[in-house]
């Protein structure tokens, strides 16, 4: 893997002491969760979640609030015990170990930077208070920490206090504070969500790099999409306390498996259909579109308002009446009143069509998925 | 940013104190009446106790506060203020700690008792302990059999200041403590600290300014308690008589001077508490300051 190359390009083997502790760059570890249920009271929080993780993988955790990611994550950090279930860092029952014995790099929402610390103290936090025997001469302490500050980019600011540093600064100390401990995890909880939009792209991007550069096995909590898809090898998306679906960004967002990734991940339009006779019906015509093996019934089709192509009112294709038309970037979105329902759906055309309100437009989706209206089973 | 964009801002500013700012003559009303009440109960009362305890000059002060008596009761206030604020710094950053950082049956219970002792009148609280270690009380028989007195005796009066003192430490630090919330002492954690370097290495700095105020609260109180500590200490000169107490003997006894002369040193122990705690504030404004706004 390129980023055990460049790892160790930028982590020369002298630079990081003593053997005995393990760096996650260098050996970082797979775990493995099976089975983890989390109640609160009588609220559960998660219901029997199973989740592999590789070595060195970067992970996201996605999924709106109350779906029970934080829980997971602080469930992996030692920081909240499951009720039942079991949590495996390199086969080894993490569970039996304290969240200090875990050696887990946790970056917070809110940065959790010691106010009361400079940055340069912030960073070598972790090794200052290693007991006795494992921790490293003063002078080598500043000289990682100072390593680490270089690494995040931030060079120069040692002396700062927290609250003098702006919010992306801070986020980047605590990366730094979490690394220093060179954990066999790095656990991120929504890690970029206070952070205005302009200063996130950035550390997003900041982030892979840090990430390729000393291959950390990385989950990270998000309930933003475009940041997941962007970021993670894999995605795992949740909602009340369930994995919905695992996969890379490719496979969540081409084949979601469920009206709700479908719904949650990217941009959707959905229109109320009927399965029968080996054809979609839209009313009480037929629409040019393979069924797959959707049951008989009611069912839903789900389609991404990018995805579709213009047609000259052909058979089989979805026709509508525009209703609203907005300027968006590059394109046009186009609110379309379809069938006798008038079911509002959103499509995005060129910008360049020439469309007028009470105009009939017909399109075919490109990619579509089809979803009976029973596949999504009451919940408790 | 360029003198145009500036403009609209000052603008708005200077017409936003506009609708903020009264009127003069409510203005000047105001501040007299705050002025004037404070001359009045606080530095009128205050300049007062040093220029009768200076009435009967210089050497009448000196052999005032040198007296056998006075000295006694001067050494006694410090032994129990040493013993009190040490015990109610303990209680408060334990029952603080528990209040702000953990979630448990019996919370508001405990955060009620808390201030159980600044609802119930001091005479009171040095009652209860009359009731409960007085030679007539329920361990007095008990006490008496195996030779422990702590009714009109030091125990007595270091039990009844820590009952009355013991809220201040802990009303500072709650909610101090629980504004900060848990995250940094997670973060600690997970950095392997032990919980004992979490408390003393992130708790206990962010909390430092709130605890010194608790405690220069805490402290003025223990050595200025007059209504428990009367009850408990039997006023027996130059043995349980603390400053309070001896300054009330003085006054008595129409030892005016003497009286005042002591009643001086405590509001000098006031005052000095006070510049104490402005110097820290001058002196490290800046780590306030950064504590605050993080």
């Amino acid at each position: 893997m390129d980023a055990r190359v460049l790892n160790e390009v930028n982590y020369p083997a002298t630079s990081w002491g003593p053997p005995q502790t393990v760096s996650g760059g260098d050996n970082p570890v797979d775990v493995s969760v099976e089975n983890v249920v989390r109640t609160f009271g009588v609220t559960p929080a998660l219901h029997g979640v199973s989740l592999e993780i590789e070595s060195g993988e970067l992970v996201a955790l996605l999924g709106p609030s109350g779906s029970g990611k934080t829980t997971l994550l602080r469930i992996l950090a030692g920081l909240d015990i499951p009720t039942a279930g079991r949590v495996l860092f390199d086969g080894e029952d993490a569970l039996k170990l304290t969240v200090q014995q875990r050696n887990v790099g946790l970056v917070f929402q809110n940065y959790a930077l010691f106010r009361h610390l400079t940055v340069l103290d912030n960073i070598g936090f972790g090794l200052r208070v290693r007991p006795w025997s494992r921790r490293p001469s003063r002078k080598e302490i500043r000289r990682r920490a100072l390593e680490l500050l270089d690494l995040v980019q931030l060079s120069g600011l040692e002396k700062r206090y927290p609250s003098q540093l702006s919010g992306g600064q801070r986020q980047r100390v605590a990366f730094a504070r979490a690394l220093a401990i060179e954990p066999r995890v790095l656990l991120l909880d929504e890690p970029f969500g206070a952070l205005d939009a302009k200063v996130r792209r950035d550390l997003r991007r900041w982030l892979l790099e840090i990430h390729n550069k000393t291959g950390h096995t990385t989950v990270f909590v998000t309930h933003d999409q475009e940041e997941a898809l962007e970021l993670a090898d894999r995605v795992v998306v949740m909602s009340e306390g369930r994995i919905e679906q695992i996969g890379t960004p490719d496979q969540v967002y081409d084949a979601p498996n469920s009206p709700f990734v479908f719904s949650f991940i990217g941009e959707s339009s959905v229109l109320p259909v009927r399965v029968e006779q080996g054809k979609i019906w839209l009313d009480e015509s037929p629409l040019d579109l393979p069924v797959g093996d959707t049951p008989n019934g009611p069912a839903k089709l789900f389609l991404r308002p990018h995805d579709v192509e213009v047609v000259d009112h052909a058979p089989g294709a979805i026709s509508g009446v525009v209703s609203v038309l907005r300027r968006h970037a590059g394109l046009r979105r186009v609110d379309l009143e379809v069938g006798a329902e008038r079911n509002r759906i959103e499509i995005e055309l060129p910008a360049d069509l020439s469309l007028n309100l009470a105009r009939t437009v017909a399109f075919r989706p490109r990619r579509f998925r089809l979803y009976p209206v029973a596949s999504q089973p009451p919940r408790s | 940013m360029t003198d145009a964009a500036i403009a609209p801002l000052l603008v708005s500013e200077s017409r936003g104190s506009l609708v903020t700012t009264e009127k003069l003559p409510v203005r000047v009303i105001l501040i007299t009446v705050a002025v004037v009440f404070l001359v009045l109960f606080l530095l009128l009362p205050l300049a007062a106790v040093f220029v009768e305890a200076f009435r009967a000059g210089i050497g009448a002060y000196v052999a005032a506060i040198t007296e056998l008596d006075a000295l006694a009761a001067i050494r006694l206030t410090l032994l129990v203020a040493a013993i009190a604020v040490p015990a109610n710094i303990v209680f408060g950053l334990a029952a603080s700690w528990v209040i702000a950082k953990f979630e448990f049956k019996g919370k508001s219970v405990l955060n009620t008792l808390i201030d159980l002792p600044f609802s119930v009148s001091p005479v009171i609280s040095g009652l209860i302990y009359v009731l409960l270690f007085g030679a007539q009380g329920y361990f007095g028989p008990y006490l008496q059999s195996h030779g422990i007195q702590i009714i009109f005796a030091l125990p007595g009066i270091v039990l009844a200041t820590i009952f009355v003192t013991f809220p201040f430490v802990a009303r500072e630090l709650v909610p101090s403590m629980q504004e900060q919330g848990t995250q940094e002492e997670e973060a600690a954690l997970s950095l392997g600290a032990s919980g004992w370097k979490t408390f003393f290495k992130v708790t206990l700095p962010n909390i430092r300014w709130a605890l010194l105020y608790g405690v220069v609260l805490c402290n003025a109180r223990a050595m200025g308690e007059f209504g428990a500590v009367s009850v408990v200490s039997g006023h027996i000169r130059g043995k349980t008589n603390t400053m309070p107490l001896h300054v009330e003997i003085l006054y008595n006894e129409y030892s005016f001077a003497a009286a005042f002369a002591v009643a001086s040193l405590l509001a000098l122990l006031a005052l000095i508490t006070l510049v104490i705690k402005i110097g820290l504030e001058w002196r490290y404004a800046d780590q306030i300051a950064a504590s605050r706004r993080h």
